[in-house]
Order: structure tokens, then sequence, then C-alpha cells
């Protein structure tokens, strides 16, 4: 079972590998959209190579609920 | 020539190709003779009959970063590289969309296309589902692989809001891509239009699938001899890849902003040859409508013309059929018109060639200089035209225009003009 810290330094890793983000940028109140340059196209991408990761499943009517990392990171860590 | 807005210049050029990753350097390229065809090492070249191709001097990804090469096909990103770089050459330093911009975005297009479009990335995200199931398919994979992704790629790139357009003829889409911008600005829809060509197309099921029409070279002991237009032993074309893109612009606005002209954009001549769905016609009559109209519809006269840019792919029949169109048009005027086949350096662009030959027609206006045509050991004794081989050769001095053809499989025939503005 991953720490909040690996499954934010994981989701920093995806973030950076698909928009360009610094990893150091991709903090726990930071927006995909609005802060990350993630755009929806981009979030399908996040989340396919977050449930690789993390062993967890986030169905798609789940994934207009996670605006910011940290939904993300709550998320992950309560299904995995 | 006058500095009205139904006058259309070049202020900007950009090419990608297998000579060079810029303008520049493709041209060093080009005057000094030097092939960029190769024999291809990827382990899928190792079965298949055509093993030889013109890969761009330098990789896209080393000047894209990653996370935007992962969302434009490998056509967007050469359109994308060769597009930035003729916006800059052209004086503009940002968007049209973006502060302190000296072109309105409202009176900005872009028209860039290419033969296949996305080819590469349907068939690598026809892999990912077989092999690794439906989540892993790209959602980029749509816009991604649609024919119009480098034009509004750079439509996105430059803030372009008069229209994106893509022109799609196989390989005469780049040229008529060009000839389409050149009419924007003459019919007053826009100022400026950055225009071009684009493929890439380096994959074996296309490769294959050419060689399959006999269309191909398959000269793989010699690859840099493959592509040999005009020359007796020529046996098909030879694929290449990369991106050339211009900026057109009304000679009004380019003389309000001061900006350097490399020489006048005359028109376009167009036609269709009805004749067959790969073939060319062979007496060249589709190519000479294409040239008439040229002459009809311009104030260009034949006696202007000093360079040719041909189409010339290296096939047995198509390079005949164009010569034979050129004496049919212009008669004697052939004689003075230094003709240059620049696919034996660059092999066949498909849907890139009419941009990185507009490049290479509007650099040998501005050198005053035209580029050899490699390879031509025995001349074909029906090729009865002035063909610059061995090393390039000056242009003459004064006025002069140079054509640029592309011809594409369905019978499109694209005639561009270009003439010296000083």
């Amino acid at each position: 079972m991953a720490t909040k810290d690996e499954v934010l330094s994981g989701l920093a890793e995806i973030v950076n590998e698909i928009a360009g983000i610094p990893a150091e940028d991709v903090e726990l109140d930071k927006s995909f959209t609005d802060d990350l340059d993630v755009d929806s196209l981009s979030m399908v991408e996040v989340v396919v190579a977050a449930e690789e990761r993390f062993g967890v499943k986030i169905p798609d009517d789940e994934v207009k609920n996670l605006k910011t990392v940290g939904d993300a990171v709550d998320f992950i860590l309560a299904n995995s | 020539m006058t500095n009205d807005s139904r006058t259309v210049v070049v202020t900007g050029i950009g090419a990608f190709t297998p000579l060079g990753g810029d303008a520049a350097s493709t041209w060093e390229g080009l005057v000094n003779g030097r092939s960029g065809v190769r024999l291809l090492v990827e382990d899928w070249a190792a079965d298949i009959p055509v093993r030889i191709a013109a890969r761009t001097a330098v990789e896209p990804g080393d000047v894209i970063p990653k996370h935007q090469t992962r969302r434009l096909d490998r056509s967007a990103q050469f359109a994308l590289i060769a597009a930035r770089e003729a916006w800059a050459d052209a004086g503009f330093e940002t968007a049209a969309t973006a502060p302190g911009s000296t072109v309105d975005p409202d009176r900005l297009g872009a028209v860039v296309a290419s033969g296949i479009g996305g080819v590469t990335t349907l068939l690598d995200q026809y892999d990912v589902l077989k092999e690794k199931g439906v989540r892993s398919v790209s959602p980029h994979t749509v816009p991604m692989l649609m024919p119009n992704s480098p034009a509004a790629n750079v439509g996105l790139e430059i803030g372009a809001r008069a229209g994106v357009h893509t022109p799609v003829s196989a390989c005469a889409s780049g040229a008529e891509a060009i000839g389409y911008a050149i009419e924007m600005i003459r019919t007053g829809r826009a100022d400026v239009v950055v225009a071009g060509g684009t493929e890439a197309a380096i994959h074996p099921l296309p490769i294959v699938a050419f060689s399959n029409m006999m269309a191909m070279s398959k000269n793989n002991e010699d690859p840099q001899a493959a592509s040999r237009p005009y020359d007796k032993a020529r046996d098909g074309f030879v694929l290449g890849e990369g991106a050339g893109v211009i900026v057109l612009e009304s000679a009004a606005h380019a003389a309000a902003r001061g900006a350097r002209v490399y020489c006048e954009a005359v028109g376009q001549g167009l036609s269709s040859d009805a004749h067959h769905i790969a073939q060319p016609e062979p007496t060249g009559a589709g190519i000479a409508r294409a040239l008439a109209h040229l002459f009809e519809s311009t104030d260009l006269d034949k006696a202007e013309v000093a360079h040719l840019n041909a189409h010339a792919t290296s096939t047995p029949q198509g390079d005949v059929a164009e010569i034979k169109a050129l004496r049919k048009e212009l008669g004697d005027h052939v004689d003075h018109i230094a003709i240059s086949a620049t696919k034996s350096m660059t092999g066949h662009l498909l849907g890139g060639a009419g941009g990185i030959e507009t490049v290479a027609t509007v650099l040998a206006l501005h050198h005053r200089q035209a580029p050899p045509t490699l390879n031509v050991d025995d001349l074909d004794p029906e090729v009865d035209a002035d063909i610059v081989t061995g090393e390039a050769r000056k242009l003459p001095t004064g006025p002069i225009a140079a054509l640029n053809n592309s011809f594409g499989f369905g019978g499109h025939n694209v005639v561009l003009a270009f003439r010296t503005a000083d």
C-alpha cells in the first residue's frame, strides 16, 4: 500500500511526462486544468497511466470529480 | 511589381527536410548536390522489397518537447517546426493573438496540407489497440490522425482566425495549399497566410503499398543513386519525409511593416487529367492545361520563366509526360528554362513535396541559382529540355520567374509561379 507522498510523487511524474510540467510544481492543491495544462484529452492519459501505476480502477464518471491533484491522490489511496 | 493588396509576396520560409533541419541547411544541401536517401535500418525494413527512404536530417523530438510530440503526429511536428521558422523569418515575434502583434489575427490564415495525413498514428494506435487493449489507445488519436491536423496546429500556434484549410490532392497537396493561400490574399480574405506541405509516411504499410503499385525504386544496393529523374535507368520514386512552409503576404501589408520580400508569388495554374486514378496522362495534356491556366490567369510572360523545379519523381512515365507538357505549352521557351529535379536529393515527400520544393524555388530566385539534379548519368532521349546536372547553375540577372510543378494520384496538376521582386 502506497503512502500519500508516494502517490503524489508518482502522479507528479505522470503529469510531467504528459503535460511537461516540472514534477515539483505538481502539488496537492493544484487544479489539473487551470494550473497544470492538463486538458480533457490529456486527463484521460493521466487517468490511464495512474491506473497502471497504482493498480486502481478510475471509472469514467469519477474523472470529472478529480479536479485537483489532491482529489486524485485521495481517490487512489481510498481505492487501491 | 506594385505594392497593392492584390499582389502577393513571400516574406518568410521554413523547412525541415532530409537535407537539414531548417531552410538554410536544406538549401546548402540542394546547391551542393547532397542526397538525403539512406538505407532503412529499422527491423521492419528487413523483410520488405524497398529498404530505402529519405528520413529528416534532424529528429523532430530533438526540437519539440516530448509532452508536445506525444499529441502531434510526426507530419504535424514537421509542419510546426517549419512554420515556426517561416513565421520568425518573416519578422513576426509573437502569435497574432498575443499583445503587441503586428498582424490582425482576423486577417491571418493557415493552409497546410499533406497527402496521407496521420497515417503512422493510425497504424501505430491500431497496433496499441490489438496489443494493449482499449484503455491504452491515446485520446489524442483523432486530432493527431486527421489530415487537417498540421494546418490546425500551425493555425493555433500563430493565432490564425481568417481560416485554416487543408486541400488534399495526393502529391500535389502541398502546392495546392500554397495556391489556395495565394488566392486567400488575392481575393481579400487575408493579409498574411502561412502555407505549405508536410508528410510523414515512412512506415512499412505505405512503403509496401506504393511498392506493390510498381511506383518505387528498389535500388536498395545504392540508395543515393536510387532517385534518378530523367535518367534512362530510373525505376520509381524514393519516399522522403519532412515539411516546407512559407509566409505569403499582400505586398501592401509587407510594405507597410517594412518586411523583407523574397519574391512575388504570381499565382497558380490548375487542371485535372480525367485519365486514370494513378497513371500520369502520357502525352502531358493535363499538365499543359495547368500551364495554360497559369499564363491565362496571371500577367506572367512565358519569356520570363528562367527556372523550373520539376515534379520529376523518377518514374519512367511521369518524368517524360511533364517534359512533353512543357514543350506543348511553352514551345521554344523551354530552351531558356533551367530545370532542377530536387527529388533526386530529397526523395519524394508526397504532400510535402510542394512545400519543400516551393521553398527551393523561392531560394533559387533569391540566390539566382538552380540546384543540380543528381544521378543523370544517361539522359533519357525523350527528355528534350535543359536539365541542370553536375553543379548548381547561375540564373540570369534582371527580372526572372520560376515555376514549381506538382502532380498527384487522381490526376491533379498544380503549377505555382514566383517572380523576382527587385
